[in-house]
């Protein structure tokens, strides 16, 4: 099968060329950068040698610190609160028959959807003076809240958001889990005279690890990179109480033109993520766990 | 028999006090469901009224109102409005982008998994782009915009699509390699050995086993592309901005216009609720392919 090395490469290159151009060049050219400084002259960029004094900023930088915590928060919040509500959805609707491609349908629909037009549909809700929460709550008989511009309340708004929007894809992966186990073993409980909460903890939770840990893994990265939704509601603010990490990036790299610090930050950021990969995969090879 | 088991037996018993039927509890079971999808459905019914609703209607929080198209005519007729161009960017870099997409993933998946390449070229490869996938773009993004503009490549088609076909390439990839080890390793060897050359392999037997792979990945990148913000609010200017620009764009200004916000954020929905509805077999299979192997 010699005559296929010509062809073995020729699949295999254009990915390869691809990332090489437009993954690893650029994140060579981000590590350059990040021991300079750029200003630009007559539409040139000129490259002053910093040394390491961009990364030195790092520690001290506040927006920085708000970005990485906010995000943070966000991200165990919101994903703790889907996971949560999902699985208990799961349990209670396991079986549901009929109307299954109408609920699917309706629960898909929310990730399809772009984010920046989350962020509108939810702006409008929340619009302090016409938003139709606050028409709720006024009906109710309850004070209006300034959902997005107080800062108390801002991240817990955006949470929201991100909870209606993600819920529903982690209850259907969660249910397709739920509805793959096997029924003899639940048969078996059943005639050993286990209770529900038995039942629940010493076999649902065990088996449904994998898909757990699998849907729990998937909304973490993309809660780590939220930008969209956050951009439209409410850019970050008020002051830094919804600043997350890609938005410091943004406003550092773009924003100000900090070009040399924006690609310190950046290459910060890739490493820890990188970082946390490699142990997570280490620690999963260690227990002989195969994706 | 042993009479420690026998006192057990009462206490594991599960007591129901409250024994529903079957009916019933599939009805409650609906219930709960049915509310979960109203509660999902609401801001989407929301968002469609208030695109029919006049700015006046919107701004007294009128429940009940004339439907009204001016925000569908604002934005789709006025001069002033980009939304038509920013709609005709977003399908012809969704279009060609996973295209692209397609093409490399399912040649790099099939060379990968089916012509013995050793397992460092496998694993490096996947892990690297496992890596780049978990990476928020708008890392990347700062790098890409600097060297597009030193190849003349900022604010055109081709950078954004260059940009995008790589984003949505580790999906792809992943996806693929899923549907191309659905492939039997022997009928590739079979087909090898009878001396049929790669790109015959790959139209013959690879493609017609793989169609409904493709078609899945394909819904899926074009959505995803049809979605992306961070990118090309850093890669595009007004000539090449896509649809999220222009929503977003509206959300910018100092006053906003709400009713012309919810009607392009409507239209813009369209494409991707079209796709649900005539396409939902190759977007469960391509989420579940995706996510749960």
């Amino acid at each position: 099968m010699k005559t296929d090395t010509f062809w073995r490469h020729a699949t295999l290159w254009p990915a390869l060329v691809l990332f090489a151009l437009l993954t690893i060049l650029p994140l060579m050219k981000l590590f350059a950068l990040s021991f300079h400084d750029v200003e630009w002259v007559n539409r040139e960029a000129v490259w002053d040698w910093v040394g390491l004094s961009n990364y030195a900023k790092l520690p001290q930088d506040n927006l920085l610190r708000a970005g990485a915590l906010n995000t943070l928060i966000f991200a165990v919040v919101a994903v703790a609160l889907q996971m949560l509500l999902g699985f208990i959805l799961a349990l209670l609707t396991t079986r549901v028959v009929r109307g299954r491609v109408f609920y699917r349908t309706v629960f898909i629909l929310p990730i399809l959807v772009p984010g920046i037009i989350i962020g509108a549909i939810w702006k409008l809700m929340y619009s302090y003076d016409f938003g139709v929460l606050n028409s709720i709550l006024m009906a109710l008989g309850l004070a209006p809240q300034d959902w997005l511009g107080s800062p108390d309340l801002a991240l817990l708004s955006v949470i929201i958001v991100d909870v209606w929007h993600w819920t529903p894809f982690c209850f259907l992966l969660l249910l397709a889990g739920l509805e793959s186990l096997p029924d003899d073993i639940f048969e078996a409980a059943k005639i050993d005279g286990a209770t529900r909460w038995q039942e629940l903890r010493h076999i649902t939770l065990p088996l449904m690890l994998p898909t757990i840990a699998v849907t729990f893994v998937f909304r973490m990265i993309l809660a780590f990179k939220v930008f969209d939704e956050i951009y439209l509601l409410t850019g970050g603010g008020p002051g830094t109480s919804t600043e997350v990490i890609s938005f410091t990036i943004y406003r550092r790299f773009f924003t100000e033109d900090q070009t040399g610090y924006g690609a310190a930050m950046s290459i910060a950021v890739i490493a820890v993520i990188a970082a946390g990969i490699i142990a997570a995969t280490r620690a999963t090879a260690g227990k002989g766990a195969k994706a | 028999m042993t009479h420690a088991s026998d006192t057990h037996q009462p206490l594991a018993t599960p007591q129901r006090r409250f024994a529903l039927t079957d009916g019933q509890v599939a009805v409650i079971r609906h219930l709960i469901l049915m509310s979960f999808a109203l509660v999902v459905l609401f801001p989407f019914f929301w968002i469609v009224s208030a695109a029919f609703k006049t700015q006046i209607d919107l701004l007294m929080g009128r429940i009940l109102f004339e439907p009204n198209l001016d925000g569908f005519t604002k934005v789709i007729f006025d001069k002033t409005s980009d939304f038509l161009r920013n709609f005709g960017n977003s399908m012809v870099i969704g279009a060609i982008s996973t295209f692209l997409v397609l093409v490399i993933a399912t040649l790099a998946a099939f060379s990968l998994y089916r012509l013995q390449w050793p397992g460092w070229v496998l694993h490096s490869l996947l892990g690297w782009s496992v890596i780049f996938h978990m990476v928020p773009p708008i890392t990347l993004a700062g790098a890409w915009y600097s060297m597009f503009r030193s190849v003349g490549l900022d604010n055109t088609y081709s950078g954004i699509i260059l940009a995008h076909t790589t984003l949505h390439l580790p999906m792809a990839l992943w996806m693929m390699g899923v549907f191309v080890r659905d492939v039997p390793k022997e009928l590739v060897e079979a087909a090898q050995i009878d001396g049929a050359k790669v790109p015959h392999i790959l139209w013959h037997v690879v493609l017609p086993i793989v169609r409904p792979g493709l078609a899945a990945t394909g819904i899926l990148t074009f959505i995803f592309s049809w979605n992306e913000f961070p990118v090309v609010l850093v890669l595009s200017q007004r000539q090449t901005a896509t649809v999220p620009l222009g929503i977003g764009k509206y959300a910018q200004e100092n006053t906003i216009a709400f009713t012309e916000m919810a009607a392009a954020s409507t239209l813009s929905i369209l494409p991707a609720f079209l796709l649900l509805l005539f396409a939902q077999r190759f977007i469960v299979r391509g989420l579940t392919s995706g996510a749960v192997k």
